[in-house]
This record gives C-alpha cells, sequence and structure tokens, in this order.
C-alpha cells in the first residue's frame, strides 16, 4: 500500500481519483447448531438434503419459531461492535422467486433491525499505531440463508441442496468508510477477529460462513459520492482487496472514457481477478419487504441484554490495550490480539505465571516460527502454556541463557519433555562458576593473542568475537552476562 | 340410524357414556350418510376407516377424551398425517403431508376421529365455495318450491354444508374474514372464530396469517364450545399462538345474561341490506334482552373502511404466503419447458383458480415499490383504528350483536362479480382484523326458507360471553329448522 498517512489514490488521465468502499457482511451464526427459525442441524458438508426440517422446506402450514440464541448471538456481536442494541425489532418478508428459496421469501430485517450503528477501529498498517481508523456500522440484521443450486448432477436439469437453507445470518453493514484496499482488508480481518473474540461466528470464509458484498465507487477527492456497484459473495480477504482494487479502476477507466457508471450487480472471478455484471439496476427485483406476519415483534427485555453483556469476552481492542499496559511492545501487542487462539494461548501463559514482555517476544519470535515449520496451529501447539511458562522461568532466572532456551525448546517440541527435565538430563544448565569461565576465557585470549593486540589498539568490535569463542568452548551453557563482565575486566585489566 | 346423525355432539357423547349406542355405530351411521350424499360435493376425500379407527378405541376404552368416538369432518386446509390435504386448489392436488396440524391432533388426542376432507374455497379465498378446484358444494338448502343449487358460503363451504346435512356431526372451519361466519349463517349452523391465537395455525396451510383462525362449525353452541375446548392451546410451533390455558368454555356455559351490556353498532346498518336480515336483528337484541342484557348503541366509526383495509392485507399476505407453490418440491410441476422462471408461470398458471391469481395479483401490487405506503402501509393503520374502535366500544358494552351476513344464501353462478362477493363478509371483516372472538347463530329463516345468523363480536380472549349470548339467542330463536332431504 501506500505510505502510511498518504491517501491511496487512483492515478488516472484526469488526475487522482478517491475510491469510497462499503462493505456489508454475511456471518452465519456457527455458535448454534441449529437454524434460525427450525430445529434443523447445520453442519457444514453433509450429504445434500439431510439438514432439512419441514419449516425449512416451506411445507404447506409451516410456520417460523425464532431460535433464541441466534437472536443473542447477533445481540453479543452488536455490543461487540459497540452498537445499539434495539430492544424492539421486526423480522420482514424479502419476497422473489428462487429454486434455492423454498418460501418464496427470506425472513431478514429491514425496516426495524435488531442492532443499529456502531463501530469498529481497525490499525491500518499493523506496525503503526498512528494509521488507526475507525469505520462506522451502520446496521446489523438477522436474516436466513438460502439454499444451493448444484447444476453439475445432471446433464439438463439442476439439483437443489436445501441444507443451508433457514441457517441464521447477520448481515453486517458498514457505513462507506473506507478508503483503499488495505483499509477494507483491515475491516474486514478485524471484524472476523472480533466475531471469533465473541464466537457468534467461526469466520471461516473458505466454507461460506463469512462473505462479503463489497460495494465500490470512485470519486475526486472529496467531490460527490460516485455511483456505486455492489460485488456480491467474495468469499476472501484477499479477494475483498483485489475487488475493490478492480473496481475502482474499472470504474475510473469508464469515467475518463466518458462512460457513466451503472448501478448494478456484479460477481468476482477469483480465476481472472475480474468482476463482470451479473445483473443491472433495471432487472433488480422489487422484493416487496413487508412484516412477516407470522412472527411477533422480537422484545428484549434488560435480563436478557444483561446477560449478553455479561457474557461477553474481553475483546481484540481492550486486550491489546491491557497487553501494552504490561509492557508488550504495540507490535506485538497486536500480533498476539489478531486471533482469538493466539489470545487465548498467550493469556494462559501469563495466567501460568510468565513474565510478559519475555513471552511475547518468545511467542512471536520462537513458538510463531516453530508452528509455521511444523505446519500446525496454535491450538495444537505441542508445548503448552504451562511448558513454555516452565522454558522461559528458566531464561528468566538464569538457569539456562536464550541459545540454550532455543535448544531446549527443539527438544521439547519433539519429545514433549519438561524444560526443567531436558536442561537437567542433557546437562545444559547454565554456568556461573566464574572460575571455569575465567579459565576459559584466559584459553581463548591466550589462543587469539593477535586479536586482542588488535581489541586493545581499538578494534572494539572484535570483543563479540572474544564472547562468541568463550561461549563455544563452554558448550553455550557459561553465562552470558558473566562471561561478558569477565572478558570486559580481562581486555581492559 | 338417520335418527344418530341428527344428534348434537352433546347428544352423540351422553349416548355414548350411557351405552344407548356404540361409537361404531355412530361412525357407520356417518359413514353411510356421507356415502350416500356425494351430490352435496361436501367432502374432497373420505376417510371412513379413519372414523371406524377412532371408533374402534372409544368402544374399547382405549380413547377417553372429550370427543372419544365422535367423527368429524375436516376442512382441506387442515394438514392432516398421509391424506390429501389439497386447499381446495390443483396445485396441491395429491399432496399428502408427512405431519398433522396441531388443531386435528388436539382433536385427534380428544378421541375424535375423521370422517374426511371437507370441500373448501381454493386456499379459502371465497363466499360460496364455487372457487374450488373440485367444483362448488351444493347446500343441502333450497328455497321454497325451487331446485336451483344454492352455495353454502365459504370458504369453510364444505364444513357448513356437512353439518346442516347431517353427514358430520361437527367439523372443523377456518376464518380470515368471516370464512366461518357467513357458512353458518348460510347453513342454519353455529360456528364460532375465537381470539386470534387461540388456536395454533401450524399445518393449516396459509392464506393470511396475520387473520387466519381456526375454529369449530356445529349444530348448537355447546357443540362448539366442547369442539373448540378440544381444538384450542397454545402451540410452540406457532409464534402468534397465545400461551394461556384454555377455558372451560362449555362448563362456564349459561345464557343469564344479567348484568351484561350489548352494543349495537350504528355503522352495521347498512343500505342494500334485506328488511328480513335488519328485523332478525331487533328480533335478537329482544331475546338478549330478555336474557337479562341491557343494549346499548356504540359506535364503530371506521367501520366502512374495514371491507378495504382487509382486500389490502388479507390478498397482499396471500402473495406471500402462495409463493411457496411453485413446481420445485411438491404438488403440481408443469414440465416441457425451458427456463426455471417459465416452470414457476406455467405451474401456477394452471394450478392456481382465477380468484387466486387475482388476489396474488392484487396483493403484489399494494406491496410494490411506490404502492406500498399508500396501500399496505394505510390498510395497516386503518387495522389500528377499527381495533382501537373495538377497544373503545367494549368499554360500553360486553358483547356486540350484528346480522352475520348481508343476505341469505344465494344461488351458485349467481354472484360474477368478485367485488359484490367480497362484500358478504361486510359484516364479519371487522372483527377478523381487529382478532376478536366472534361467531354466527342461526336466527331463523328468511321468507324464502333460508336460514339467516346473527352474529357476536365478543372483547379479546372473551369467548365465554359470546357463547353465552349465543346459547341465549340459541334457546330462544327456538331455530330446529333443517334442510329437507333431496339428495
Amino acid at each position: 500500500m501506500a505510505d502510511a498517512g498518504a491517501p491511496f489514490r487512483i492515478k488516472g488521465e484526469t488526475g487522482e481519483w478517491e475510491v469510497v468502499i462499503g462493505l456489508e457482511v454475511h456471518a452465519q451464526i456457527t455458535a448454534t447448531a441449529s437454524k434460525l427459525f427450525s430445529g434443523a442441524a447445520t453442519a457444514f458438508g453433509a450429504e445434500p438434503n439431510t439438514q432439512v426440517s419441514l419449516v425449512d422446506a416451506a411445507m404447506p402450514g409451516m410456520l417460523p419459531v425464532p431460535n433464541r440464541e441466534c437472536i443473542r448471538q447477533a445481540v453479543r456481536t452488536g455490543m461487540a461492535l459497540d452498537a445499539k442494541i434495539n430492544a424492539w425489532s421486526r423480522f420482514d418478508r424479502k419476497n422473489y422467486f428462487y429454486a434455492d428459496l423454498p418460501q418464496g421469501y427470506q425472513i431478514s430485517q429491514l425496516y426495524h433491525p435488531l442492532v443499529g450503528e456502531g463501530e469498529i477501529e481497525v490499525l491500518v498498517d499493523e506496525k503503526d499505531d498512528v494509521s488507526a481508523k475507525r469505520i462506522g456500522i451502520e446496521r446489523i440484521h438477522v436474516e436466513q440463508d438460502a439454499g444451493k443450486l448444484m447444476h453439475d448432477q445432471h446433464a439438463t436439469m439442476s439439483y437443489v441442496d436445501l441444507n443451508r437453507c433457514g441457517v441464521a445470518l447477520m448481515e453486517i453493514v458498514s457505513r462507506p468508510d473506507m478508503r483503499s484496499p488495505a483499509e477494507a482488508g483491515a475491516y474486514l480481518r478485524k471484524l472476523r477477529a472480533i466475531l471469533r473474540y465473541v464466537g457468534s461466528c467461526d469466520g471461516n470464509m473458505e466454507e461460506g460462513s463469512m462473505r462479503a458484498d463489497v460495494n465500490v465507487s470512485v470519486r475526486k477527492p472529496d467531490g460527490e459520492l460516485g455511483t456505486r456497484t455492489e460485488t456480491k459473495n467474495v468469499n476472501s480477504v484477499r479477494f475483498v482487496m483485489a475487488v475493490v482494487e478492480h473496481e475502482a479502476k474499472r470504474q475510473v477507466e469508464v469515467l475518463e472514457n466518458g462512460g457513466q457508471i451503472v448501478q448494478e450487480t456484479r460477481l468476482f472471478d477469483p480465476d481472472k481477478g475480474v468482476t463482470r455484471t451479473l445483473r443491472t439496476k433495471e432487472d433488480a427485483h422489487d422484493y416487496r419487504y413487508f412484516p412477516d406476519p407470522d412472527l411477533l415483534p422480537l422484545e428484549l427485555d434488560d435480563a436478557f441484554l444483561d446477560e449478553c453483556r455479561g457474557s461477553l469476552p474481553e475483546l481484540p481492542d481492550a486486550k491489546r490495550k491491557r497487553y501494552e499496559a504490561l509492557g508488550i511492545t504495540p507490535y506485538n501487542a497486536s500480533v498476539l490480539t489478531a486471533e482469538v487462539e493466539t489470545a487465548r494461548w498467550f493469556d494462559a501463559l501469563l495466567d501460568a505465571g510468565a513474565e510478559p514482555k519475555q513471552a511475547a517476544n518468545w511467542v512471536v519470535a520462537e513458538l510463531f516460527g516453530a508452528l509455521n515449520r511444523r505446519g500446525e496451529s496454535i491450538e495444537a501447539s505441542p508445548v503448552s502454556p504451562a511448558q513454555a511458562t516452565e522454558l522461559l522461568g528458566l531464561v528468566a532466572d538464569g538457569t539456562i541463557s536464550g541459545t540454550i532456551a532455543k535448544q531446549v525448546f527443539e527438544i521439547m517440541l519433539e519429545s514433549g519433555e519438561g524444560a526443567a527435565a531436558i536442561v537437567e538430563s542433557r546437562g545444559l544448565k547454565q554456568t556461573s562458576d566464574t572460575g571455569a569461565i575465567d579459565a576459559e576465557i584466559d584459553k581463548v585470549l591466550a589462543a587469539n593473542a593477535d586479536k586482542v593486540e588488535q581489541y586493545k589498539a581499538g578494534k572494539e568490535a572484535l570483543f563479540g568475537f572474544f564472547v562468541g569463542q568463550t561461549m563455544k568452548a563452554m558448550a553455550g551453557k557459561a553465562n552470558p552476562q558473566l562471561v561478558n563482565e569477565r572478558l570486559r575486566a580481562k581486555l581492559t585489566g | 340410524m338417520s335418527e344418530l346423525t341428527s344428534k348434537t355432539i352433546a347428544d352423540l357423547r351422553r349416548g355414548l357414556g350411557s351405552r344407548e349406542f356404540s361409537a361404531r355405530e355412530v361412525a357407520e351411521a356417518f359413514n353411510s350418510a356421507v356415502a350416500a350424499a356425494k351430490t352435496l360435493n361436501a367432502y374432497t376425500i373420505e376417510t371412513p376407516e379413519d372414523a371406524l379407527a377412532a371408533a374402534e378405541a372409544a368402544d374399547s376404552g382405549k380413547a377417553t377424551g372429550a370427543l372419544a368416538g365422535i367423527p368429524l369432518g375436516i376442512k382441506d386446509l387442515f394438514a392432516t398425517e398421509g391424506v390429501d390435504t389439497t386447499a381446495g386448489s390443483r396445485i396441491l392436488k395429491g399432496f399428502k403431508p408427512p405431519y398433522e396440524s396441531t388443531v386435528t391432533a388436539n382433536l385427534r388426542k380428544a378421541g375424535a376421529g375423521m370422517l374426511g376432507k371437507l370441500n373448501m374455497d381454493e386456499f379459502a379465498m371465497g363466499s360460496s365455495n364455487e372457487t374450488s378446484a373440485y367444483g362448488p358444494v351444493i347446500s343441502p338448502w333450497r328455497r321454497h318450491g325451487s331446485n336451483v343449487g344454492l352455495t353454502p358460503g365459504g370458504s369453510s363451504g364444505g364444513s357448513a354444508a356437512a353439518v346442516a346435512a347431517g353427514i358430520a356431526p361437527g367439523a372443523t372451519g377456518t376464518d380470515t374474514g368471516g370464512s366461518i361466519r357467513q357458512p353458518a349463517a348460510f347453513a342454519g349452523i353455529c360456528g364460532i372464530k375465537p381470539t386470534y391465537g387461540r388456536c395454533s395455525r401450524w399445518g393449516v396451510v396459509a392464506f393470511a396469517s396475520s387473520l387466519d383462525q381456526a375454529g369449530p362449525m356445529a349444530k348448537s353452541v355447546r357443540d362448539c364450545a366442547i369442539l373448540l375446548e378440544a381444538m384450542a392451546g397454545f402451540d410452540p410451533k406457532d409464534s402468534t399462538s397465545l400461551d394461556l390455558p384454555v377455558p372451560q368454555w362449555e362448563a362456564n356455559l349459561s345464557s343469564d345474561l344479567s348484568g351484561k351490556r350489548v352494543g349495537i353498532p350504528t355503522e352495521y346498518r347498512i343500505d342494500g341490506v334485506p328488511a328480513e336480515i335488519n328485523d332478525l336483528w331487533d328480533r335478537g337484541i329482544q331475546w338478549l334482552r330478555d336474557a337479562g342484557a341491557t343494549p346499548v348503541t356504540i359506535r364503530l366509526p371506521h367501520t366502512k373502511y374495514a371491507l378495504p383495509t382487509y382486500y389490502i392485507i388479507a390478498p397482499a399476505e396471500a402473495s406471500s404466503n402462495l409463493a411457496r407453490y411453485d413446481g420445485v418440491r411438491y404438488g403440481l410441476r408443469v414440465e416441457g419447458v425451458k427456463t426455471l422462471d417459465d416452470m414457476y408461470s406455467a405451474t401456477r398458471a394452471e394450478g392456481f383458480g382465477a380468484e387466486v391469481k387475482r388476489r396474488i395479483m392484487i396483493g403484489t401490487y399494494v406491496l410494490s415499490a411506490g404502492f406500498y405506503d399508500a396501500y399496505f402501509t394505510k390498510a395497516q393503520k386503518v387495522r389500528a383504528l377499527i381495533k382501537q374502535d373495538f377497544r373503545d366500544a367494549f368499554e360500553q358494552c360486553d358483547v356486540i350483536l350484528t346480522p352475520t351476513a348481508p343476505s341469505a344464501a344465494f344461488g351458485i353462478g349467481e354472484t360474477t362479480d368478485p367485488l359484490a362477493m367480497y362484500l358478504n363478509d361486510v359484516f364479519a371483516v371487522p372483527a377478523s382484523l381487529a382478532g376478536l372472538p366472534a361467531m354466527s347463530v342461526p336466527g331463523g329463516l328468511d321468507g324464502q326458507g333460508l336460514p339467516l345468523g346473527l352474529h357476536l363480536i365478543g372483547n379479546e380472549l372473551d369467548e365465554q360471553t359470546v357463547l353465552n349470548a349465543g346459547l341465549a339467542i340459541e334457546e330462544r330463536a327456538g331455530f330446529n329448522a333443517r334442510p329437507e332431504k333431496w339428495w
């Protein structure tokens, strides 16, 4: 992206253009195993039409009954986004015909959504706290997902799978507050993190439990808003950024060639990296929204709202600030809080008594490195927070050096043994025996008399060489601080 | 045997209790009567074995509920497990639901059997039973000295005709804008629509969700109370179901109306209503006075907007509720078309009748962008005003008395103008919009020998006062006319 602080601009032939982005994110409420208005199950990847109730199939006379837990999760999500919770909301029907929509309407919330305005703070360049930006949330409403058509099962017919039909979605609508692909990406990542902290949605974009409709328009910087297009069902952060990038450039080209942007729905082709028209406004549906007469208005009492609020976990921003207050660098704090699993693991590390700064450095440098190498997730880490705390403790109390700690950690990863046991059995304990250290230093200095001369003549950089040689001679087990002290004394003495 | 089919449910129950006759005899009597009355076209499908099985359970002591051994006719709008449920429509021809509606399940739990499914206006849209895909029900009633086939009213026309003809001792009906009460009036029987939410709508094919209510149709007020007690009750599967215990309406029946005030709404005196109907209304007022009640004049100022309001809200909801009949999953599908849209159009064009199509189009129109506020939003506001009218009125009275319908039964094919047909429900619709309990009780015959009904509207949840006032009229009207058997 552009330099931090400099606004993102598309350079056209007529000058610079600003891009305006809003996202409508559909997040499946995965916290519940059942659908929004029926008791049917919602497992991903089940055999077609095995998770369908009479209600989902819209059999005659079937009626929707709201799933309390779905509402609860949406309310908790709204609270996590600092949004206004509407204690009175209502479901509306969005009417249209399609084979994946058995009722002939989707139950959604147009007029009175469950959640009103909120906002989230995103860090656009994560190493730079300065470019924090607040993105407005317009609303969150709760609605049913549709089924799926399968076009590859038969030569001339399409099949319908209703497993996904009626699954609860939260549609999280942002304000058009984003101005660059990076901002859109940062917003989506942050939103996903919050949902995963709250636990309402697993944020699994590959399985489709989170997907975004990307609204993009361009304008001359700070000019009137342009006409927007909406690219539907984009299912990764990378693709969202690609859509913004491509769509903004396309629009600039159209406008600079004297054309006009038409309000339309587009689809993203991930293989070609382009968007194409799905339908224009002219053939847009008239959804004939009206309040669903099968459902009473949703009224939430204080006890319900209190429980929702009380059950919220510590959220990423609060956690990051707490970590920073513990002396952890802003960069480490933001890395450690970006994913809920990392944060949970790190909290367990702190709970086990690890020193925060040391622990943060170790997790970000050593643990992440090891997990990456091994292709393992942090939840599956072979080293537990308690084991890691033991290891870090041995470094902190001088039992082993940082270098030895790396060796010990590798052994822990392979063997599952405890750090102290490894140090003990393999004789890796750091020595602070000044007699032994002095003896080794004397040998090193004697063997490198020429370098001692050079050092004394002013080539101070050689100090590190002496340290290295001494440590090597002591198989890394010498207390590095003592080695430093003794060396300096001998070289200056 | 024929005397069994002329008995009320209360009498049948008494006879069964004293072993004067067996449930099997009752079932057989009705099964034969049903089989012999095909001319009336009241049943779309007959299930004699179902009635016999329930009778067997009653006779053997396995079934001991309030309706043990009582066979009933079930309107074809109620889903009955494994038995054709078509809502009187081609689009559902042959549809056998794998589930049983809550209301019919409740009746079965009480020990009732099923004689068959009763014909009705398609998707309950109609006031004459002429919109049924099975053809019209012929009323057992005829005008003096005439062989002209009359309608039993609608949409619960099969239910009304069956009870009047003695081919069911009682039947289920549904009422969206008068579909229990108007046919009850035409057929000289009783029918009550309870407070919205008393009977679960689960498993009842939807017409207009905010208005649809099931209710019983039977020969007497007591029978209605018995049936309604069995049908009603909270159902967690229907979000609009009332979470309240079912009152003991039958045990609390009393025709003593001392201290009760009967509201007579000025606005229900409308032009073009035959004098006979207004005369009956006046007699009704006198009967209630005789029962101890005090008549009071009340105002329901928004009455004249009720019918247009109803004909916006009901079609709007219907246009959406009927979208599921698309040929994809069940019911009729027209094959041999190229695209999905073509399949929708061909299936729905062939599957739905003219009146259903008309209402789907009206409903689609009033919900369309640009018209929504002018029609649907305004109608919702008027509906709120109509509810308020009743709230104000019930400050001054305990029950309201009006005629049920503006005419007696008319001939099949006589009313071809849809708007004229809609006028049938002019007295019935306001209570539907307000969700209030309302009942039709036979009051007498007109000059041509056709039944006329009186209409009682009660306050929310006050079915008891409606039933009690109905009982007071029943006792005083002495209506015991039955159609002469010609079929």
